[in-house]
């Protein structure tokens, strides 16, 4: 669709004013009324009233997570597709969420751990370590680091942790109703702070992402020509995965893991802006912050007053969306 | 083990599969005679062919052998239908569970239990109308799933990444029915998608084990189709195979096949997704000769997952499913190992 730089250009900023619009949409609205002018007045003169409090400790921190792991995600599944030169991969099939999740069971089962901010230290280090063994043992030999072999040992390690952390829960139902909560991810309920110890690493990584993102391209092609073009593919696929596996880690740190956004977005992402990670990296993250947005506040409207989990509502908008491209745009 | 290791299993793909079939034979006999009343092998194998005491028999062919023989065919079968879409789309991450078959059938069956139960949560109809259920969610979705990516033929990549979202909306729509509903219902729900073959009894297995051997043969009897397929549509084309049909052909199989092992065993997974994998790795990747290999790999997880899931925390059942990928997942990156060691002799 956008097929020039001019184009892809001008695509940036409507995008970016899409999302500040979002932002202040989620807000506004909401099963507690409020109106613009309040979300305007909480900020500028507030007064202690039930909306304004809601509106800057509750749909605040709400509107920035969603936005910013939104953008994580979608940035994380380009990256994951691009490596393992596999368009089904994401951060939940290379072990990320699962490992996350496995040492947040196991802190709770063992370690009665509780708190929030202990759940996000767990789950970094869950989704480093998963990660870093996927990567070791798919590095293992002759032909060292094929696309194929990352994805298998991924999808291995994904079910050794799922099964394990199942088995927990099994096993102990105290466990199970402590982090059935955090287990459906969500972006709502989790105090600014998470997001706020994470930002620097997300932000460092999506920088580097978008500056590198030229290796991609040249990976992308396949390992001959790229190592025929100078490329050193270990370490480009070692620190892209490092990338990846930070916004990912962050993601699910910060929100629990929320399936399904970084696999489709880089898809309906490529069918719009062509195959220049240069472009794609950046608008994967546009787009999955647009997607988290949009979710988040529609599920606030569904169940009335109950809210619905956010991996649900994303479900919900993004499935047939991403069906008409799937069917409509992309030359398969 | 070296003698093991210099025997190359993929030179002698029908010798390897002699062997697996024996183990499955054994690990059926281990598994008859463990558990609350332990019997030796000897005793199962007198229980099985109508000799020993009463007691035994009852234990043995009411009790276990109904269990053994469904985890048995529910293996075979996820297997089969991995190692059928794997080929077809040629995606080493294609499985059932990935493009939407078991979050058909979990939908359905969470609708069966909030449309069939009153205030009190007592079913008003017979719980063996359960499986129906689940298979028709099942078929449901995965024709949906071919209508979708229907666009003057299937494309496995297409059929795919549709196959995903359809699986996304299900759960969704699983999560939302279980969120409305009273939470003992989620709870039941939540076995189910797990997978377990907890209340297996002779009346299932008769309609699982007709349908499973039916769909297999049919599949055994199209694998030079299936060979040709996994050339790509081009040659296969030029080499007089009638694509689509075949493919449609092989989808319907592989989701038959998933639908007919969920309908009773809930969603176990991982079995349709490493199966093959394994498989590969030990007899090498031409489908005449891995196939039957899968259907063996595919057996002995479940047969062995099972096993653990009623011995090993008795009387608590871990449901099988938890124990399928904590089978399968350690061996199948064994196998990852393993391979660099031939690779630098």
């Amino acid at each position: 669709m956008l097929h020039t730089n001019l184009t892809r250009g001008w695509g940036i900023a409507v995008s970016i004013i899409a999302i500040l619009f979002l932002m202040l949409s989620s807000l506004v609205y909401g099963y507690t009324d409020t109106t613009w002018t309040d979300a305007y007045l909480a900020f500028m003169k507030p007064n202690g009233s039930n909306e304004h409090l809601i509106i800057k400790d509750v749909r605040l921190p709400r509107s920035l997570i969603a936005a910013f792991i939104g953008a994580c995600l979608g940035v994380s599944g380009a990256i994951m597709q691009s490596i393992t030169r596999n368009p089904l991969s994401s951060p939940s099939i290379l072990g990320v969420n699962a490992g996350a999740s496995f040492f947040v069971v196991i802190g709770v089962v063992f370690f009665s751990v509780q708190s929030l901010q202990s759940y996000m230290w767990l789950s970094f280090a869950g989704a480093a370590f998963a990660f870093s063994l996927v990567f070791i043992l798919s590095s293992a030999g002759r032909e060292g680091l094929t696309p194929l072999k990352l994805t298998l040992a991924g999808s291995a390690i994904t079910a050794l942790f799922a099964s394990f952390t199942q088995g927990l829960l099994v096993l102990n139902e105290t466990a199970l109703d402590q982090v059935l909560f955090w287990l459906a991810g969500s972006v709502a309920n989790r105090p600014l702070d998470l997001l706020i110890n994470a930002l620097p690493y997300i932000v460092v990584a999506l920088l580097v992402a978008f500056i590198k993102a030229k290796e991609l391209n040249v990976l992308s092609i396949g390992d001959d020509v790229a190592v025929g073009l100078g490329q050193k593919t270990f370490w480009t696929k070692l620190y892209f995965g490092a990338l990846a596996v930070v916004l990912a880690g962050c993601a699910v740190a910060v929100a629990g893991p929320i399936g399904f956004v970084g696999i489709i977005i880089p898809h309906v992402i490529r069918s719009i802006v062509g195959l220049d990670h240069r472009w794609i990296l950046p608008y994967s993250a546009f787009g999955g912050a647009t997607l988290l947005l949009i979710a988040d506040i529609g599920s606030r409207y569904v169940l009335m007053p109950q809210e619905l989990p956010v991996g649900v509502m994303t479900a919900l908008i993004g499935v047939p969306f991403f069906i008409y491209v799937a069917r409509k745009k992309m030359g398969v | 083990m070296t003698w093991l290791n210099r025997f190359n299993f993929k030179k002698h793909p029908f010798f390897a599969t002699i062997l697996l079939f024996f183990v499955v034979v054994l690990i059926m006999i281990f598994s008859a005679g463990s558990g609350e009343y332990p019997l030796s092998p000897q005793n199962v194998l007198s229980a099985l062919f109508g000799l020993g005491d009463d007691f035994a028999r009852t234990i043995v062919i009411d009790f276990r052998l109904p269990r053994i023989v469904m985890a048995l065919f529910v293996g075979i079968s996820l297997a089969v239908s991995g190692a059928i879409l794997q080929g077809i789309t040629k995606n080493p991450l294609a499985s059932p569970d990935l493009i939407g078959i078991t979050a058909g059938a979990s939908f359905a069956v969470v609708l069966f239990l909030s449309l069939f139960s009153d205030e009190n949560n007592s079913l008003m109809v017979s719980i063996h109308w359960l499986p129906l259920f689940a298979f028709l969610g099942a078929t449901l979705t995965a024709l949906i799933v071919f209508f979708l990516s229907w666009k003057n033929g299937i494309a496995p990549f297409r059929l795919l990444l549709i196959g995903i979202a359809v699986a996304a909306f299900m759960n969704a729509g699983t999560t939302i029915w279980m969120l409305m509903g009273p939470i003992y219902r989620a709870s039941q729900a939540t076995i189910w998608t797990t997978g377990s073959i907890y209340g297996a009894n002779w009346s299932q297995v008769k309609v699982l084990v007709p349908w499973s051997i039916l769909l297999i043969v049919i599949a055994l009897l199209l694998r030079r189709q299936m060979n040709i397929l996994e050339l790509g549509d081009d040659i296969a084309t030029s080499v007089g195979s009638q694509v689509q049909k075949n493919r449609v052909l092989l989808l319907l199989i592989s989701t038959g096949l998933t639908g007919v092992a969920v309908a009773f065993a809930g969603g176990i997974g991982f079995v349709g997704l490493l199966a093959p994998h394994i498989a590969r790795r030990i007899v090498g990747p031409k489908f005449q000769t891995m196939i039957l290999f899968t259907a063996g790999i595919g057996a002995l997880l479940v047969l062995v997952a099972d096993w653990i899931a009623r011995v090993a925390f008795a009387p608590i059942e871990v449901p099988a499913g938890v124990w399928t990928a904590a089978v399968g997942a350690p061996y199948f990156i064994f196998l990852l190992l393993t391979e660099r060691r031939r690779g630098r002799v």
